[in-house]
């Protein structure tokens, strides 16, 4: 008897198989899997975990967060990051201090492996979300992240 | 209308050349026909296999990429004739021939109409098992003439199951047959305008034998979870491995014409063919295909969702399927339906 039983038992199974992808067939219309992209380029929005390029936000006042710990440089295995800094006379406080000039990012060596952005104490540094990294020289892939006349946020660095 | 062409063309034509001129005109129909059922087959095949994916399917060339497989089809005829220097020529350009030709006369003795079938014979359903596997020669033949092992390797799995499941075939329709006591095409779907369809004249045993049927016939035509013989992930394309340009697309055609020709003789010998259900458009003549194509389209659809669901099946296992659990059912099958018929059980 256990010969019909399997019988009934692989009909069984294989009509849950095709009630599971017949439920598909019935909802492909509404729930598309399918990002038309160059279409829907005004609304296409990349998930949050995406690893576009390594971004520096600015807040209104155009100040970042970075302190110029070039933490994130010595995390970088394959050295996409360069910091430029000096010491410079803090205005407020009149004492010298570490300051950036210029964050270097090359993107063309990122390997998007997320070191330099768990390396960083002050949260400086983020993922961005733009895949369109596509350009006509390489020289264009090597980008300045600190926006020109930024200061470091206030507070910081204590 | 085809009686009125056949008086007129006999009327102003020497008989000869009257009946040369049907021929002709009978083989360009059936020829459009076959081009026309591939190419909008391979376009449902990819946009059901899009929606069973969650996807949206060909849908740039043309409103709702009705276009797609015609560009597609002319890239194929205008790509160039590859081949491998060792095949053996002659067999190797045979053998999309022996495929094609076979899918096309087996197409001849269905009806799709009341009227419109080319070659009605009183052996029928015998006449399309034989023809409809005289198809795995050519496959033999390109898999063999080929000089690639994979090619062969595909070959002969496509030897094998076809061996196999062609009993399988066979049996599900002979238990039919025991129903309708004809093997005449449009005497079994005379037989069920009278007594209504004969899934439901045979429910319980018709059932099983459609249940079957469909089986046998998805492993007949090649088709997931049966394509041993195409195998992606092991075999390249298996037999069609050193075909390319139009040949290729002779292989893939008579793959689509097949599930075609599976489909009608479930529509004809389970489904009532042509005929309305319960007959209640019975009497207009061009709801005749209409019916006729919504039925195949529905049975093409239920293959298509095997194809989408199922994994593949290994070689052991597509045997084990035939001779151990197939060919005994059907055997007990076929006795149940005796048994049902010579009580009168019958609806």
């Amino acid at each position: 008897m256990s010969y019909f039983k399997d019988i009934y038992k692989g009909i069984k199974t294989l009509l849950t198989g095709m009630s599971i992808t017949g439920k598909y067939f019935l909802n492909a219309r509404k729930g598309a899997l399918t990002q038309e992209y160059p279409d829907n380029r005004d609304t296409l929005k990349m998930f949050d975990r995406f690893r576009g390029e390594v971004i520096m936000p600015h807040d209104e006042n155009n100040e970042h967060r970075c302190t110029g710990c070039q933490k994130c440089e010595i995390a970088c295995p394959n050295g996409s990051i360069e910091i430029i800094w000096d010491r410079q006379i803090d205005p407020e406080t009149g004492k010298k201090k570490k300051m950036i000039d210029q964050h270097i990012y090359h993107l063309g060596m990122c390997t998007m492996c997320s070191l330099c952005i768990q390396a960083c104490p002050t949260d400086a540094i983020k993922w961005g979300q733009n895949f369109e990294n596509s350009v006509y020289d390489r020289s264009y892939l090597t980008k300045v992240l600190n926006k020109s006349g930024s200061k470091v946020k206030a507070g910081v660095e204590d | 209308m085809i009686k009125t062409i056949h008086d007129w063309l006999f009327s102003v034509m020497p008989e000869w050349a009257a009946s040369l001129t049907e021929m002709v005109l009978i083989a360009v129909f059936y020829l459009t026909l076959f081009a026309v059922i591939g190419l909008y087959l391979v376009l449902l095949e990819r946009k059901v296999a899009a929606w069973f994916q969650m996807r949206k399917g060909p849908n740039r060339v043309g409103p709702w990429g009705l276009f797609q497989t015609m560009a597609d089809a002319l890239k194929l005829v205008t790509k160039e004739l590859t081949g491998t220097t060792k095949a053996d020529k002659f067999l190797y350009n045979l053998a999309p021939y022996f495929v094609i030709v076979t899918a096309l006369v087996a197409m001849s003795v269905i009806p799709f109409t009341q009227s419109v079938q080319a070659f009605d014979i009183n052996i029928g359903v015998f006449f399309l098992l034989a023809v409809s596997s005289i198809g795995v020669i050519g496959i033999l033949l390109g898999g063999w003439s080929s000089n690639n092992k994979y090619s062969l390797i595909g070959a002969m799995r496509s030897g094998v199951q076809t061996i196999s499941y062609e009993l399988s075939v066979g049996l599900s329709l002979l238990t039919m047959v025991l129903l309708t006591g004809t093997l005449q095409l449009s005497e079994i779907i005379a037989n069920q305008q009278e007594h209504g369809w004969l899934i439901l004249q045979g429910h319980i045993p018709a059932i099983i034998a459609f249940m079957i049927f469909m089986i046998a016939g998805t492993a007949e035509t090649n088709r997931a979870p049966f394509d041993l013989v195409e195998a992606e992930s092991e075999l390249g394309a298996g037999f069609h491995t050193e075909y390319s340009g139009m040949k290729f697309a002779y292989f893939f055609l008579a793959e689509f014409i097949n599930m075609f020709i599976i489909a009608s003789i479930a529509v004809t010998i389970f489904f009532g063919g042509w005929l309305s259900p319960f007959g209640i458009t019975e009497g207009i003549i061009w709801l005749q295909p209409i019916w006729f194509t919504v039925k195949v389209v529905g049975i093409i659809f239920l293959m298509m969702w095997f194809r989408w669901t199922f994994p593949r099946l290994r070689i052991d296992q597509l045997l084990k399927l035939e001779w151990k659990y197939l060919l005994p059912l059907n055997l007990m099958n076929i006795v149940i339906m005796a048994i049902v018929i010579w009580l009168g059980w019958t609806i």
